[in-house]
């Protein structure tokens, strides 16, 4: 089946199969590896990406699903040269060691905070509490989105 | 010399970088936030197909057939590779970390439920495993041994008759410690305590699951491997060895892995099967596994059955402890450790106190489970160790009904006492364990917290306040004592200083999350005065790195890292004498300040290390006997291993009526030298923090008598999440290691070895209103309440 | 990692589109909302439908959260943050926010109906136990109508409903009746879990007499996913803590929990009474403007 759908602000096709899962779809065909999979029962939260503006897991959802819809990934997340403050907030409070939850955890904090600017630790917590992480804690991700919060629009930032 | 300041400042790079230790942002993020990190799964060649692996759906079974055909028909289907398959190859079988051997793929039965049966490679990954579908095996189901305590029972089934002569499910018997001397200490003792408890079998579960991607070129027989491998040398050598393939063509690299802790040590039938399908196809092979397939049959973690005793003083001075361990190792003997050490370092179980004398006996079974024995962000058996002792002296003050902490500092090895000798051999190299007892109680306000829990079970409420004092021994070697398969335990590490002072540092260790290439980055620049974001760190590819073991046991700092001060500093002894020709002075002359030579008396005459390296590559005269260049190798030898050590206190609020514990407050002291990071550092304990959290409260791998796994999903295998977790309470003090040319001690596995039993502690101290002393772990719900009830459950077996 | 097996895929239109399709393809076709139910099942090929229709699309026709008359009405394809999120349910069933909280983690929540959840009829799921305490009742339509189906009816079995194969469900309907307070107690591993042991309890007071009330639990093998004993108790009478007692005691001792790694039988049987009391109180507590 041919799909068309608006990755990061730009339309992409791709020839699937009806069975293949979004988070194939955009690592295969798409090559956009930055969406991980790490699960096959919708636990990790490894696979997070935006559909028509809301996190879901990638894992769980249909390449077909996603036909005429958007997709949102981290590879979207720096605009202009410029990253996004919640991958400077990463960066800046250890957020991450592996990276390999990074992309999934990222784009809910940048959700929660388009929606919740000063969210609560308790509120920060409970955003993230469908994606897993064995390296940090969650102390650094915590941390690290409250940076974002803290800082919403930073100039020329670059890592 | 323990040190409780933190360090003072180092000068800054104009990047805004430390030169040289201290808090500095990681230069592997900018890939990592991007999307743009490189995992094996990430890795698409040419051509690739894709294999899947038929697994066994029993523990135990004969196998009487296997039909193919039907996949080998499905036309997407390239190759289907059995046992026998394997047999006619020579590969049907490898050997272990252990020196026991392991099937690649069953051939006369399976052993453990999910283990490998069936290899397919097809054009895409949906294919392949249509294809596993289409494969009949015809099993002949056989008893399992699904429990290590009844492995040894006359008529239990043999699981290894591939053995020539096996006839029982007995694998090894192993003592460290004075038996007599230990027995005549307990004979004279007022008090002595017993107490079984099992660590049960669990998973190190990293984000990302295990793969490789392998390209066999027919023509010029390279074989390039792509594997998530924390040891990439050793892999090497071992594919080198055991198949017989030529070292020299043999490229493992190990590109950004997502996350080892111990999982990514052991080579798998995975990876074997995507090079024996590279072989047969021609083409690139890639293997992932699923979730499924990383629970069920990679390498497990724990899983000891423990019984401990402690023999004190009616005044509570502990006079010395005895274990017996069961140790289940499921299938096939292949726990990860050194050789001489069948037992990993368990025999650190005598922990962090003073007394005279232990013992502990330890015996190896098989059992229908899966192989491994890997650490779990554990050096060796540290965190079994561990455990025993912590919670053995929690029962003992239990007994003597005195405060925990008042226990343990009456008992902690006093500073004066170092380097110590432990009653089983080993020789911690430096510690003020009491400060930093007592730094912990500070920050936890720890009799504040004993008040307010007496203040809370006179209303009925269940708060509990659990310690936990650690002493770890990590960095394995030295060589002569510890090697893996014949492989001595010492790590390279070789430095370029390029022309404009720029430099490459090139590691044996491979990083999983640990930040590698900004520490080691740092260390370099301390050690040269180069800013460290002047200092690339590659590791992870056999063919641009030199040889070493790799990355467990919290080996990176303790061994490569002193590997890279060790080769920094021959590049600067090199660099005076090239100094003092640009200078034409007398190397004796000159004086070392950091990133510069000077003349003694003259601060203003002197060249920087950047100078110096451009003149090493000049058409300078230099001394008769020196090269040129500036490079240096070197090979890391410790001496000894290094002990970490800290003390950690965690504060839960237990609820006996439904049986839900949450963890309120967790702080954690450590000792682990020097940092080189401390955000970094700091990180590895949150980590670390949290793998005890779940495992004393979640993560367990049990088996019903039929041999199933019961904990073979991410919906059975429970992590921690966000909600489980406080924020943390870090604290340090810095004792260095004499031996360690930075004094530093290894910190990433300190805090799953020490978070374990702290919380476990805690667990048990909410309801010590209910006379309990000990229960398992894991404390879920059910377990808390059946514990309240006085009948806890056996959680490594399903529950009825 | 686990990959389903083929099918064919097609989208709904309109409701009346998705049951033309359901009709013209047989038991063989399933819907398709969230997918959270059924994409895992199909992963572990333990579900092989021939054609998967997506009704992501019935927005308008199925997602919404609005009351019609004395009834608050729930579209089947209202996410789970959507009922969440909607201060509507807040102000009439507090228990159903209770309940959402808890239903796996916030990001699945953005993608799973509450018509899915039900129409799963996993016996540990947690809408039904909420549902069954507020007396809600599911509309099923069909190519020649709706008819409308005690949430306590809905479910026959484990993943098995009343809904035939060229059948959806379309609503969630509750009566909005005066004096209520109503909350969910659950108890799970971990967050994200499946219950434990969940039980919800709805109230309709009239000073400290409960007139109505409806007690539902989860994960305990209770029939219909509620327990008329423990309604029986309370219903008339006047609230004293001997009676939330006596509430609690009836739904153990008429539960019919498994045991299984979450916990044994004798565990769980004590957590539905327990978490049944704390329902009772916290939902009498609301049902006086207060927690």
């Amino acid at each position: 089946m041919k799909v068309n759908i608006t990755v990061n602000g730009e339309v992409r096709s791709a020839d699937i199969e009806a069975r293949h899962l979004l988070v194939h779809v955009l690592r295969d065909e798409l090559d956009l590896t930055g969406t991980h999979w790490g699960c096959d029962t919708s636990n990790c939260g490894t696979c997070v990406v935006w559909m028509d503006g809301e996190p879901v897991k990638s894992c769980t959802v249909l390449g077909v699903m996603a036909d005429g819809r958007t997709v949102d990934t981290v590879e979207g997340l720096e605009k202009g040269g410029v990253l996004d403050p919640v991958q400077q907030g990463f960066i800046e409070c250890h957020g991450l060691q592996c990276g390999f939850c990074t992309p999934g955890m990222m784009m809910t904090a940048r959700w929660l905070l388009d929606h919740n600017p000063n969210p609560s630790e308790a509120e920060i917590r409970e955003a993230i509490s469908g994606q897993i992480c064995r390296c940090t804690g969650y102390d650094g991700i915590v941390k690290s989105i409250q940076w974002a919060a803290a800082h919403p629009a930073i100039e020329g930032a670059s890592a | 010399m323990t040190i409780i300041e933190e360090p003072p400042a180092v000068p800054m790079s104009k990047a805004g970088n430390p030169i040289g230790f201290g808090r500095m942002l990681r230069k592997e993020d900018a890939r990592f936030v991007r999307g743009h990190g490189n995992y094996v799964d990430d890795v698409k060649l040419p051509g690739m197909l894709y294999g899947a692996f038929l697994r066994s759906t029993f523990a135990h079974a004969k196998i009487i057939s296997i039909d193919t055909s039907a996949a080998e028909a499905h036309p997407k289907v390239k190759a289907v590779i059995t046992g026998k398959t394997l047999e006619s190859l020579g590969l049907a079988w490898m050997p272990t970390m252990s020196y026991d051997t392991q099937a690649v793929m069953a051939t006369d039965k399976v052993r453990f439920q999910g283990q490998e049966v069936a290899f397919v490679v097809a054009e895409d990954k949906y294919s392949a495993r249509d294809a596993l579908e289409l494969i009949e095996v015809e099993y002949e189901e056989l008893p399992p041994v699904m429990d290590a305590k009844r492995a040894m029972d006359a008529g239990a089934p043999i699981i290894r008759d591939d053995k020539e002569g096996k006839t029982d499910n007995h694998i090894f018997d192993w003592e460290a410690g004075d038996q007599a001397k230990c027995d005549e200490v307990f004979a004279n003792a007022d008090v002595i305590v017993k107490q079984d408890m099992l660590y049960p079998r669990c998973h190190p579960a990293p984000m990302e699951t295990c793969g490789s991607v392998a390209h066999m070129d027919k023509i010029t027989g390279k074989l390039i491997l792509w594997c998530n491998t924390q040891a990439p040398h050793a892999h090497r050598t071992v594919y080198a060895l055991v198949a017989g393939l030529p070292e020299q063509k043999i490229q493992v690299i190990a590109p950004d892995i997502g996350g080892g802790f111990g999982n990514k040590v052991p080579i798998y039938p995975g990876y074997v099967l995507s090079i024996v399908g590279s072989i047969v196809t021609g083409k690139p092979v890639k293997w992932m596994e699923d979730r499924s397939e990383n629970l069920m049959s990679t390498g497990f973690a724990r899983d000891y059955h423990m019984q401990g005793e402690i023999a004190a003083t009616k005044e509570g001075k502990i006079l010395g402890l005895r274990v017996n361990v069961l140790a289940d190792h499921g299938a096939f003997n292949a726990t990860a450790q050194p050789t001489n050490y069948p037992a990993g370092f368990f025999h650190i179980f005598t922990g962090s106190y003073d007394y005279g004398a232990a013992h502990c006996k330890v015996t190896g079974v098989y059992t229908n489970k899966a192989p491994g024995g890997v650490a779990y962000a554990c050096s060796f058996r540290v965190t079994e160790a561990v455990y025993l002792v912590e919670r053995i002296v929690d029962c003992l003050a239990d007994e003597l009904k005195m405060d925990p902490a008042a226990l343990r500092m009456q008992n902690l090895l006093r500073p004066e006492q170092f380097p110590y000798i432990t009653p089983t051999g080993w020789e911690y190299d430096s510690g003020d364990y009491p400060a930093t007892l007592k730094m912990a109680m500070e920050i936890a306000g720890y009799d504040d917290l004993r008040k307010e829990q007496a203040e809370k079970r006179a209303k009925g409420e269940f708060m509990g306040i659990g310690l936990s004092f650690f002493t770890e021994g990590v960095g394995a070697g030295p060589r002569k004592h510890m090697d893996i398969l014949g492989l001595g335990m010492a790590d390279g590490a070789e430095l370029r200083i390029h022309p404009t002072g720029k430099a490459q540092l090139r590691l044996s260790v491979q990083t999983q999350g640990q930040g590698h290439e900004t520490t080691f980055a740092q260390i370099v620049s301390h050690e040269l005065g180069i800013p460290p974001e002047d200092v690339e760190v590659i590791h992870g590819d056999t063919d641009n790195t030199p040889f070493g073991l790799g990355t467990y046991g919290s080996r990176s700092t303790p061994v490569s890292g002193a590997a890279a001060a060790v080769v920094a500093r021959k590049v600067r002894d090199r660099a005076k004498i090239v100094a003092a020709a640009a200078l034409e002075c007398s190397v004796d002359d000159l004086e070392w300040e950091l990133g510069r030579f000077f003349v003694k008396g003259d601060h203003e005459k002197g060249k920087t290390i950047q100078e110096i390296a451009m003149a090493a590559h000049s058409t300078l005269e230099l001394p008769e006997g020196v090269e040129g260049h500036l490079d240096g190798t070197t090979v890391y030898n410790p001496p000894n291993l290094t002990y970490p050590y800290g003390a950690y206190i965690c504060v839960v609020d237990v609820d006996p009526l439904t049986g839900t514990v949450k963890v309120r407050r967790f702080i954690a002291v450590d000792d682990c030298g020097p940092r080189i990071n401390p955000m970094i550092v700091e990180g590895q304990v949150h980590g670390g923090l949290v793998d005890g959290i779940g495992m004393a409260l979640m993560e367990v791998i049990a088996f019903d008598p039929q041999g199933n796994n019961l904990g073979a999903s991410f919906m059975d295998y429970l992590l921690p999440t966000a909600m489980e977790c406080p924020s943390f309470e870090l604290g340090a003090t810095y004792t260095p290691s004499p031996h360690h040319p930075l004094g530093m001690k290894g910190i990433g596995e300190s805090a799953t070895v020490g978070s374990p039993a702290a919380v476990v502690n805690a667990v048990i101290d909410a309801l010590k209103p209910y006379g309990i002393r000990h229960a398992d772990m894991p404390f879920t719900p059910a377990q808390v309440w059946r514990t309240v009830q006085g009948r806890p459950l056996r959680m490594d077996m399903a529950i009825e | 990692m686990q990959t389903p097996p083929p099918f064919e895929y097609e989208r709904a239109t309109s409701v009346t589109h998705a049951l033309q399709l359901l009709e013209r393809h047989g038991p063989e076709a399933r819907l398709l909302a969230g997918g959270h139910s059924m994409l895992p099942m199909m992963k572990l090929r333990l579900a092989r439908p021939e054609l998967l229709i997506d009704i992501n699309d019935l927005v308008e026709e199925l997602n919404y959260i609005r009351i019609e008359g004395d009834e608050l009405c729930i579209g089947a394809m209202a996410r789970h943050a959507d009922v969440l999120n909607s201060a509507l349910v807040g102000e009439h069933f507090k228990i159903l926010h209770d309940a959402e909280r808890v239903v796996a983690d916030p990001i699945v929540r953005n993608r799973g109906t509450v018509g899915g959840s039900l129409g799963q009829a996993d016996p540990s799921e947690d809408l039904s136990a909420a549902f069954a305490a507020i007396h809600a009742n599911v509309i099923v339509t069909n190519s020649s109508g709706k008819r409308s189906v005690s949430s306590r009816d809905f479910s026959t079995g484990m993943y098995e409903t009343v809904c035939g194969p060229a059948e959806m469900i379309t609503e969630v309907r509750i009566a909005i009746r005066p004096g209520s307070g109503s909350s969910y107690h659950k108890v799970e591993r971990r967050i994200g879990d499946w219950a434990v042991a969940a039980a919800g309890a709805c109230v309709w007071m009239k000073g400290d007499t409960v007139t109505d009330v409806g007690i539902g639990v989860t994960a305990v093998g209770a029939a219909h996913h509620c327990s008329p004993e423990a309604e029986a108790v309370l219903r008339g009478n006047v609230v004293t803590d001997e009676l939330i007692e006596a509430a609690g005691a009836a739904v153990s001792a008429n539960c019919n929990p498994q045991a299984d790694q979450r916990g044994p039988e004798d565990y769980k049987r004590h957590l539905a009474g327990e978490l049944t009391k704390r329902a009772l109180r916290t939902a009498i507590a609301r049902s006086k403007g207060q927690a």
